[in-house]
């Protein structure tokens, strides 16, 4: 229409302080991707990609639509092909049919972070001919498509997703999540109708007491009460009913909850109030008993909303690990899911990936990290023949691998059965408010017992009317709002800050200290190998870099990183031994690059018959737990490098912290024990905590050991820790976990280091400090109601103001506290 | 006053019918994204200026 906003469409790049901002993402472009001639300029080939995408789709309103006072972010896009989507296990676990000849399915998209993505990603029928419609879910993350079976593929709708800088990745849609909306919504329902039904009753209460007063006819008088009785049975039966389920589990079951004396107080309230609407006598409690029912609705409702975002966010994590993996059908390669490979299939693993199943090498070697499924720190290499497990991580080279193993066979299977069990079998934990009901509810049946008997002494008319009246206003309404909204502000709170919790017990059982166990690579560690240390002269650190940058080893590579400014030599005639070192002619001297028996083996001499410094400084690299890469120049060791997992920078400060809070600390680890030492010693952590080559059985004997005596916490990353995580109290998994830990852990911190974890702490501990508050207020308000029932004092009026005023207390004071606010 | 008689019943009749379109359209899934919607509101109208945009650029 307007030629103007046309114009105004297009992409453009700024410039902005002399730097030019990319036509996408409006990040400044690098001096090394301008291009002289165009008019757009990009910061990146994937921004390229995309605005290309977009605009070839003309779909340029994008950037009209774009908020540019959102934060820029470089597009994503991964330049798959998706064609593990084609297959048919795909479409088996992930499809859904759905009628007129269509197919839907959702996808979790990464990339989404404002209005104009929704429109972008909502535009998919006009790039991808055949789909009929795409709905984005901006607060999940989830992108249902529709489309016309037969007209186009899911790869191909994936690719164009892609290609639009939104990578799509499969959700299960299991009858788990249908049923999970369906929770939702029935919650939802209840809520609203208690709601209703509490607003409806309380104008009328307001007419019965305004009667009170200033006198009214019996007829108007009966109608209310009747008509409140009508709705008070409706909302106790129907939405309130969960209480009395609840309460009725417990009982059976011989444990405390917290529905148990709400129960009593609604029953007595609603019983109560019937008798004397029958009658024509007394007073009646309907208001208090609709409005209580809402109050705690709420309180509950907003908890469970809060977890299931945790777990939702958790959820979508594991999502983004892909489950594909390359096989090899004669000479052709094919993308397909992980579960439709089987026993005997051929899959091709490149540098970076990770195994897709358990299996045996058939062509080429490799470094494997095993760091996830082991703990060790150091890349191991493994040649034709040898088995790799699934979930290690390929560091160098391609291999071809024949799979001996999969699913739930395979060594991460085993290991996630263990973890399964462990969560099955876990005690459950008793809350505070929980414990404390056994007792409230002991004590106000006493009360009420003591209570009717007096006044049927008494005045026996009076007996019930007073009797009843003390079980209303005992009834714990603000008690059990106290706990449930505190947790459900701290959870809201700590997912702002990056941390994501699953339960709500988890905020009180970290509250008080008791041991703290560690995993140590990836987790106290960066978990890569960086050159911790080098002995010798500048020159030779530069002929050996020029030896190394020959190599695709880890070692070398992480010498390499760490010469990345220094002088660039070139070097001739390399050869490298693998598993040993390498050998070439650097400034025409012979070099030797390796491990102290790779130089032995070439007639280097070498430890002990080494010269002193040489022979202290070897030894202190091994002291350090760090593995030694020693230099040679024609035949002469001068030179001697240390490689290590470097611990993060905030390990040390952390664990202080923690220490002086009163934790105990230890390291539970896969790696070899002297590196475990020598990291326990840097960080002084005492010998008796901390072990290391464990396997993952062993630390989860460890940890259920240790639990006999008291609350254990673990934190870790790996595989390894998954069934340690499950059967410890909390686990925590750390940012970077494999799947299986985030699957096991109770807590996961979003944000790499160690530093999550004291905030963490700190708002369990500021979270508890609320919901005592919370408990002591309620709990006032209850002994004062309790009293003034008692000696027959409690006005109508009086009971009616107090309930909701003690529930109002505790909502603001819930609110008010922020326990995870950065300090 | 003998109206309240009516008038209560009527009220809560009204109210009942709020509260049957509110369970309906919880049911009907119209809860389920609060997010979005808002966010789908705001492109509406621009919509018709984009599909016009490339031709008007030819």
């Amino acid at each position: 229409m307007n030629p103007i906003t046309t114009e105004l469409s297009e992409p453009r790049s700024k410039t902005v302080d002399g730097h030019a901002t990319c036509a996408h993402c409006q990040l400044p472009v690098p001096a090394a991707m301008m291009r002289e001639d165009a008019g757009q300029q990009f910061c990146c080939a994937g921004c390229r990609t995309v605005a290309e995408a977009i605009q070839a789709s003309g779909l340029s309103w994008y950037y009209q639509l774009l908020d540019q006072e959102e934060t820029a972010q470089p597009a994503r896009t991964t330049g798959r092909d998706y064609a593990e989507m084609d297959d048919a296990s795909f479409a088996e676990a992930h499809v859904r049919t759905g009628s007129r000849g269509e197919l839907e399915t959702v996808f979790y998209v990464e990339g989404v972070h404002c209005a104009a993505c929704v429109w972008l990603v909502e535009k998919l029928p006009q790039v991808v001919p055949g789909v009929r419609e795409a709905r984005l879910d901006y607060g999940r993350r989830l992108a249902t498509v529709r489309w016309q079976d037969g007209v186009v593929g899911l790869a191909q709708i994936a690719r164009a997703l892609d290609r639009l800088g939104y990578p799509p990745h499969p959700v299960c849609q299991g009858s788990e999540q249908l049923l999970r909306r369906d929770t939702e919504r029935r919650q939802l329902i209840h809520v609203g109708v208690a709601g209703a039904i509490a607003g409806n009753v309380m104008l009328m209460a307001f007419a019965l007491y305004g009667g009170w007063f200033h006198g009214m006819e019996d007829g108007f008088r009966a109608m209310f009460r009747w008509a409140s009785l009508g709705l008070a049975v409706l909302a106790v039966t129907w939405p309130g009913r969960v209480f009395f389920r609840g309460a009725w589990a417990a009982l059976r079951t011989r444990t405390v909850h917290m529905d148990v004396p709400i129960a009593l107080g609604l029953g007595a309230g609603l019983l109560g109030g019937a008798w004397n609407t029958v009658t024509g006598g007394g007073e009646v409690y309907f208001d208090s008993v609709t409005a209580l029912v809402f109050l705690l609705l709420v309180g509950r409702t907003l908890q469970e909303r809060q977890q299931r975002k945790a777990f939702d966010a958790l959820t979508m994590l594991s999502a983004l690990t892909p489950r594909i993996a390359r096989r090899l059908e004669g000479d052709q390669l094919r993308e397909v899911p992980q579960a439709a490979l089987r026993v005997g299939d051929r899959v091709e693993v490149r540098a970076g990936e990770s195994v897709p199943a358990d299996g045996r090498i058939l062509e080429g070697s490799a470094e494997f990290d095993l760091a996830l499924l082991t703990g060790e720190s150091m890349p191991e290499r493994r040649k034709v023949g040898d088995l790799v497990h699934a979930g290690t991580v390929d560091r160098s080279d391609r291999v071809v691998v024949a799979v001996v193993r999969t699913g739930a066979d395979t060594r991460v299977g085993q290991l996630m059965r263990l973890v399964e069990e462990h969560a099955r079998r876990r005690a459950p934990f008793v809350r505070t408010a929980d414990r404390l009901s056994g007792w409230f509810v002991a004590a106000v049946l006493l009360l009420a017992g003591v209570c009717a008997l007096y006044w049927g002494m008494q005045s026996p008319a009076m007996a019930l009317e007073h009797t009843v009246a003390l079980l209303i206003v005992a009834c714990p309404c603000a008690l059990a709002l106290a706990t449930p909204l505190a947790v459900a502000a701290a959870i809201g709170q700590a997912a702002r800050r990056g941390i994501l919790i699953k339960g709500g017990e988890v905020l009180e059982q970290l509250a008080k200290p008791g041991l703290l166990l560690l995993d140590k690579t990836g987790t106290l560690t960066q978990g890569e190998m960086q050159l911790s240390r080098w002995q010798g002269s500048a020159e030779v650190r530069a002929a050996a870099a020029a030896l190394e940058r020959r190599s695709s080893h880890v070692l070398a590579r992480a010498f390499v990183a760490a010469y990345a400014d220094g002088p660039q030599l070139a070097a001739d005639d390399v050869r490298e031994t693998v598993g040993g070192g390498l050998a070439g002619k650097v400034r025409g001297q012979r070099l030797l690059v390796g491990s102290p028996s790779y130089l032995r083996d070439h007639g280097v001499a070498c430890s002990p018959d080494l010269d002193g410094a040489w022979g202290s400084a070897l030894e202190a690299v091994l002291a350090a737990g760090q593995t030694p890469v020693a230099v040679a120049v024609d035949g002469e060791w001068c030179g001697l490098a240390g490689f290590g997992d470097p611990l993060r920078e905030d390990s040390q400060s952390v664990l202080d912290q923690l220490r002086a809070d009163g934790w105990q600390l230890g390291i539970l680890s896969g790696d070899h024990p002297r590196v475990v030492e020598s990291v326990a010693k840097q960080l002084g952590l005492p010998a008796q905590h901390c072990h290391g080559g464990m396997s993952p059985e062993d630390k989860l004997a460890f940890v259920e050991q240790a639990k006999r005596s008291q609350s254990v916490v673990m934190v870790g990353d790996g595989v390894n820790d998954a069934a340690a995580l499950a059967a410890a109290q909390v686990g925590v998994a750390v940012h970077g976990g494999a799947e299986a830990s985030l699957a096991a852990a109770d807590v996961y911190l979003t944000e790499p280091g160690l530093s999550g974890l004291r905030a963490l702490f700190q708002g369990s501990r500021g979270t508890l400090k609320v919901v005592r508050r919370n408990l002591v207020l309620s709990l006032a308000y209850n002994v004062v109601g309790v009293s003034l029932a008692f000696a027959g004092l409690l006005h109508p009026v009086a009971a009616a103001i107090l309930m909701p005023v003690s529930s109002l207390t505790v909502v603001s004071s819930s609110y008010r506290s922020q326990p995870f606010r950065p300090r | 006053m003998n109206l309240l008689y009516l008038i209560l019943p009527l009220a809560l009749g009204i109210g009942a019918g709020f509260v049957a379109a509110f369970v309906w359209a919880t049911r009907k899934g119209q809860f389920d994204d609060l997010e979005t919607p808002a966010m789908r509101a705001l492109f509406d109208d621009s919509e018709v200026d984009q599909e016009a945009g490339p031709e008007t650029r030819e």
